[in-house]
């Protein structure tokens, strides 16, 4: 991308992400918050002197990420790719299905899997969380205290869920468990991740094979027929296999933890959700868990393929943009003295799942995941606490996924 | 009251049918909108306006014509 002349060099740009210094380990950094006060649509300094958009905005965020102008695909110039290393995938080192697509070859993929989603199936899937969620509770409670709930059962519920739905045979969750753990682990290496990639990615396309041969009632058998029907090959349905266990994983497990502790530091409304009498007291407090939290951070990126005038300015093709869904959710024009955690608020408009058409696709079962955790582990476990202080509590700053390294708990 | 649907908008979120079942439902293969009724009663209204705002994807457009 060529940068716009007149603010290429501009001093008053910010850097973005400016590093975190200080602030609420559960609010965005006070550097992020100053993104909103220069407007909804305003522009950021980022790797390379590049000078993409950020939106702040909630309104704008929501209309751009429905805009079929905005681009997903990270190999346009242009794109707003994170630098950094780590952040390898968007430089095209993984295959991400229709992640990394635009419509209507997105939808293309992504149709032949929605339909799991539904709230119908969802909601037939709450007796087996619950029971997943109850056994871990119960293995966590039979070993020795402290123990270190990220590791209980904020990893392992959400990759059990999703053998479940994808079919994944009781005999290899523990092969599934191990390696989609490595996958996520922020102190394996490269090459452990790698190796942890391959693997599942192997055994994902192996089990599509058998599923295809010998159909059930799940997802992977789903693709099967459609690997049959000459509509997809089997390639790009263990790729959509793998987008699921990943895409599901870190997310859902650091909501959980992340969650969980910031309930502990507010007792009040952790007596909202454990004595909850309904199902709607139980579902708004997810729904403002998911607003307060925000944990995807650092933006989706997008790159405008058209002129596109939103908040006033122009975005011009070819331009980046990063979507601040972290600060769309504490906009006040649309959440009320937006800071404050309120489990009893309407917070159903938030986008901690983005919007428009990459709009996460598995989030009701997301969701659903964490109507039955919260309740379930808060009564079952009336005395749980933090077994470390929170200056000793390990966040992950810099990570994509927010969360939690480890949550000590004993009861 | 005169709802219309985007189909190819719609991100088969289930927003809609959360809100307002009477009216949306969704497809089983692809989890898209199904419109139920076009015209719903005006006791509905309240809620097919709040399904309207809660859809992540903008794919349901509320007329107000009679
Ligand atoms: C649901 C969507 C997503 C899936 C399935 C996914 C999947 C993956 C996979 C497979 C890896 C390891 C790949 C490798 O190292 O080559 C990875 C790493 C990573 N992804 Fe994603 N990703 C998703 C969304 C995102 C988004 C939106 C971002 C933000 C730009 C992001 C940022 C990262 C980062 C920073 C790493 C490196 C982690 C580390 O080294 O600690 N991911 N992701
Ligand atoms: C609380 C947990 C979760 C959060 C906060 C979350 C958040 C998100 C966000 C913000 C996006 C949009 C990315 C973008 O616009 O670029 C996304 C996309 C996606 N998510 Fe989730 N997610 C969660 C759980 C899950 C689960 C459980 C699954 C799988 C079963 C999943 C699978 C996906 C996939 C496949 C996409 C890509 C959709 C597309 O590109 O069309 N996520 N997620
Ligand atoms: S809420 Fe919107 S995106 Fe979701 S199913 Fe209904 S119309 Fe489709």
């Amino acid at each position: 991308m060529t940068p716009h002349p007149e603010t290429a060099v501009s001093p008053e740009i910010p850097d973005f992400p400016a590093p975190r210094s200080s602030g609420c380990p559960f609010d965005p950094s006070p550097d992020m918050r100053a993104l909103s006060d220069r407007g909804p649509v305003t522009r950021v300094r980022s790797w390379g002197g590049s000078t993409p958009w950020a939106v702040t905005g909630h309104a704008e965020q929501k209309a751009l990420l429905a805009d079929a102008r905005l681009s997903v695909d990270f190999s346009r110039p242009g794109y707003p790719s994170p630098v950094d290393p780590r952040y390898t995938h968007a430089g095209g080192t993984t295959d991400l299905s229709f992640v990394g697509m635009d419509d209507p070859e997105h939808n293309r993929l992504r149709r032949m899997i929605s339909g799991a989603f539904t709230v119908k199936r969802v909601q037939a899937m709450r007796p087996a969380v619950q029971r997943m969620t109850d056994s871990l509770i119960d293995e966590m409670l039979a070993g020795p205290k402290p123990a270190d709930l990220v590791q209980a059962l904020a990893l392992p519920l959400p990759s059990l869920v999703i053998s479940e739905l994808l079919g994944v045979p009781y005999r290899d969750h523990g092969f599934f468990q191990r390696n989609s753990r490595t996958m996520v682990s922020a102190v394996a290496t490269g090459d452990e991740r790698h190796a942890a990639h391959t693997a599942l990615s192997e055994y994902l396309d192996d089990l599509v094979g058998r599923k295809t041969a010998e159909p059930a009632d799940d997802l992977l058998s789903a693709l099967g027929r459609r690997i049959e029907a000459g509509e997809l090959t089997r390639r790009e349905a263990a790729t959509m296999g793998v987008l699921l266990l990943l895409g599901g994983h870190e997310t859902t497990a650091n909501m959980i933890s992340l969650g969980t502790l910031l309930l502990l530091r507010h007792p009040d409304q952790l007596a909202a959700v454990r004595d909850a009498t309904g199902q709607r007291a139980v579902d708004d407090a997810v729904e403002e868990l998911l607003r307060y939290l925000s944990i995807v951070h650092l933006g989706r990126r997008r790159t405008a393929v058209e002129d596109i005038e939103v908040g006033g300015r122009t975005i011009k093709a070819g331009e980046g943009v990063i979507l601040l869904g972290e600060l769309a959710n504490r906009d006040p024009r649309v959440f009320p003295d937006p800071d404050r955690l309120d489990v009893t608020r309407d917070a159903r408009g938030h986008q901690a799942f983005g919007a428009g058409t990459h709009h996460c696709v598995g989030q009701p079962l997301a969701r659903l995941e964490l109507q039955v955790v919260y309740p379930t582990l808060l009564r079952r476990v009336p005395t749980l606490r933090a077994a470390v202080p929170l200056e000793d509590t390990r966040f992950k700053y810099d990570a994509v996924i927010y969360g939690l390294h480890e949550l000590p708990v004993t009861w | 009251m005169k709802i219309t649907v985007d189909e190819d908008k719609c991100c088969g979120a289930g927003s809609c049918v959360l809100t307002a079942p009477d009216v949306f439902d969704q497809r089983d293969e692809d989890g898209i909108v199904v419109l139920l009724e076009a015209r719903p009663h005006r006791e509905r209204h309240d809620a097919v306006r709040e399904a309207a705002t809660v859809c992540p994807a903008a794919a349901i457009h509320v007329g107000e014509e009679a």
